[in-house]
């Protein structure tokens, strides 16, 4: 298996689903002749030109828009938005236009859109640059929402996001788009809405998306070899359809659950899963489900406290052990 | 491109009849919703067009079965004139299943794929992006196709107006703009709303073609949009169309109108286009008071029609209410 960073997976899940599929187009700001603003789409213009890969002004409501325009006349439309935090300015768009207009249209309208970008903190951008909107789009019905950790899993997801009749939000992570994880060769595609268990364990559950299981996975090597703990890492992958099975079974198998994400805890998904487990899992535990989030507040700038606000695997370790 | 510049030309007998019919069946239909309001038949949000319907008529003349449409919150003039059954919009409004939309719209949120509507963007200026990205997938598809845009003048105050301006003359996509001007945005006048109210020079601010016409006057309507969309086919790009009209109604059954007089609104009735059409259509000799009497009966039958299979659908059972939320079919 070649090794490739998570920014060379998605590049080659586009460019596959651009050869696959004469209706696949990837439409954003800078993603053509400036090669995309963090090099997702590097070569691709060249590769493909003007009819598959399109530079859009900066206009945001405008070009998610039309995306959805493009999608329900059978288009699949990829869009580049250079943040989710600019998905502020295109709500309205993906909110009502995309989340509702198969259900309004009593499902004889698709919208098999993707609009994709970083979603994350830690990058010292600021409150503004910072957004982590996964929770807020999985709240529409009608929009599947999808976080990637790795390059196997953004390969795959991006592939069946591209393939899926409904819009999908696919959120990256600047911070991961440059490591390297091994990708195989052959095509693959991971289905949307199934977890993957990404460590096994015995002790505790560490459920996570997006960079946090990466969190989780560094939290459980620290809790074996210091703690003698056994931590299992499901990774949720995709946040809306949620694979509550792989959530219950991890949580019946080690009886305790640690949630980490870091997207800002109030409401949050992990709040989702602790009412999940509330529900369906009450008698399976052993501990109460803690949860571990950015700390409450918008992204801060300053490098030094930054790293702080988000959820470290030193502070993964403090929380299980106070369940011990 | 305005009135003076291109007179309309008289229509044949036969056409001037269509073209009275369908205003005749919007200006019966909304009535009917009205009174089906009171009635609490209908609820919701319920905005007429009623005055309007010109513009939707002359317009929907100059498209082709498999142009795209997409529209606005105030959208049963355009619904019909596309030729969504009357039934499956009266339907809509009382919530059936057998609605255009399944009685998940209502009165905002028509939809029908087969006839290409695709809303009912109850959203002011929601709707200008979606028809530019219909506009691509024609052109990208190889389809020689127009997607028209209705929307009011208060959409010129958002942001989407604009952006889709941009966009749309950037890339020449075949998109008519059709800005209904009817002078109110909800309750608030042109003048206290846009800082200029020239919608035309707007669209030269982007370097688009643009004209307007005499929305009260559905020969005009229709003249200038079938130039209009003569000039998109040929692709010289996107165009807007400014049709000057005036509702009659309340902006909706909630609104008890006190921005504006009873003597503003009786003017505008006088020139209203059932007024228009058919005084042009009398001097010339091609309608008698028959004519009149004959449409209407034809179209109050109708509505009635309407009603009754609106009367006779289902709901959705409650149980299904999460379906289509996401496809039911596998990936393609």
């Amino acid at each position: 298996m070649a090794l490739i960073t998570y920014r060379e997976a998605l590049r080659h899940a586009l460019a596959e689903e651009i050869q696959r599929d004469e209706n696949v187009v990837i439409l954003g700001e800078e993603v053509a002749e400036y090669d995309g603003a963090y090099k997702v789409t590097e070569g691709l213009w060249k590769k493909f030109g003007d009819k598959r890969v399109c530079d859009t002004p900066i206009s945001e409501a405008a070009f998610i828009g039309m995306g959805i325009g493009a999608s329900m006349l059978g288009l699949r439309p990829v869009m580049e938005l250079m943040f989710w935090s600019f998905a502020t300015v295109a709500w309205d768009q993906i909110v009502n236009n995309a989340g509702f207009v198969r259900y309004m249209s009593g499902g004889l309208i698709n919208c098999p859109i993707v609009i994709r970008g970083p979603a994350n903190g830690g990058t010292n951008v600021g409150a503004t640059h910072s957004h982590t909107p996964e929770n807020m789009l999985a709240n529409i019905p009608g929009l599947k929402v999808v976080c990637p950790a790795t390059a196997y899993d953004a390969k795959g997801l991006l592939k069946s996001a591209i393939r899926d009749n409904d819009p999908v939000m696919f959120m990256e992570n600047t911070l991961l788009y440059g490591e390297k994880w091994e990708v195989p060769e052959e095509e693959y595609v991971i289905p949307l809405g199934v977890a993957d268990l990404k460590r096994e364990g015995t002790d505790v559950s560490l459920i996570a998306h997006g960079r946090a299981a990466l969190t989780a996975l560094k939290a459980a090597e620290l809790l074996a070899a210091e703690h003698d703990i056994s931590a299992e890492v499901l990774d949720l992958r995709s946040i809306r359809p949620l694979d509550e099975e792989a959530i219950l079974r991890t949580v019946r198998k080690t009886h305790r659950a640690v949630l980490i994400e870091e997207n800002k805890p109030f409401c949050g998904v992990d709040a989702q899963i602790s009412s999940l487990l509330m529900e369906k899992a009450f008698d399976d535990l052993d501990a109460p489900v803690l949860r571990i989030s950015a700390i409450d507040a918008p992204a801060i700038y300053s490098p030094k406290v930054e790293v702080k606000q988000l959820p470290r695997p030193t502070d993964v370790v403090a929380k299980v052990l106070s369940l011990f | 491109m305005g009135t003076d510049l291109f007179p309309p030309p008289l229509p044949t007998r036969d056409h001037a009849l269509v073209l009275l019919r369908q205003m005749l069946l919007i200006r019966h239909f909304e009535e009917r919703c009205a009174e089906l309001y009171t009635q609490q038949k209908i609820r919701g949000f319920l905005h007429l067009y009623t005055g309007e319907e010109a513009v939707a008529v002359g317009v929907m003349q100059a498209l082709d079965p498999r142009d795209a449409v997409v529209s606005t919150y105030r959208e049963h003039g355009h619904a019909l004139a596309r030729g969504i059954a009357p039934g499956a919009i009266m339907a809509e409004m009382f919530g059936r299943r057998e609605g255009c939309s399944g009685g998940r719209g209502g009165s905002m949120h028509l939809f029908d794929a087969a006839t290409r509507f695709y809303g009912g963007g109850a959203i002011v200026g929601g709707g200008l992006p979606v028809a530019v990205g219909l506009a691509l997938a024609d052109r990208m598809q190889g389809r020689p196709q127009v997607s028209c845009c209705f929307f009011g003048e208060g959409a010129a105050a958002e942001g989407e107006f604009h952006e889709s301006m941009n966009l749309a003359q950037l890339w020449r996509l075949p998109v008519l703009f059709v800005c209904e001007n009817n002078l109110y945005a909800m309750g608030s006048a042109l003048s206290i709303t846009e800082s200029s109210a020239d919608f035309t020079r707007k669209a030269s601010g982007y370097g688009m073609a643009a004209g307007a016409v005499d929305g009260m006057d559905v020969l005009a309507v229709e003249n200038s949009a079938r130039a209009a969309v003569q000039a998109i086919r040929a692709g010289n790009g996107p165009f807007l169309l400014e049709a000057r009209t005036y509702r009659f109604r309340a902006h909706s059954m909630f609104d008890p109108e006190l921005y504006r007089s009873r003597e503003e609104v009786e003017h505008w009735r006088e020139h209203g286009p059932l007024i228009t059409l058919t005084r042009r259509l009398r001097e010339a000799g091609l309608f008698a008071e028959e004519d009149f009497q004959a449409l209407t009966r034809e179209v109050e039958a109708e509505v009635e029609q309407a009603v009754a299979f609106a009367e006779a659908g289902t709901w959705e059972p409650v149980e299904d209410l999460c379906r289509f939320v996401y496809s039911e079919v596998e990936r393609a």
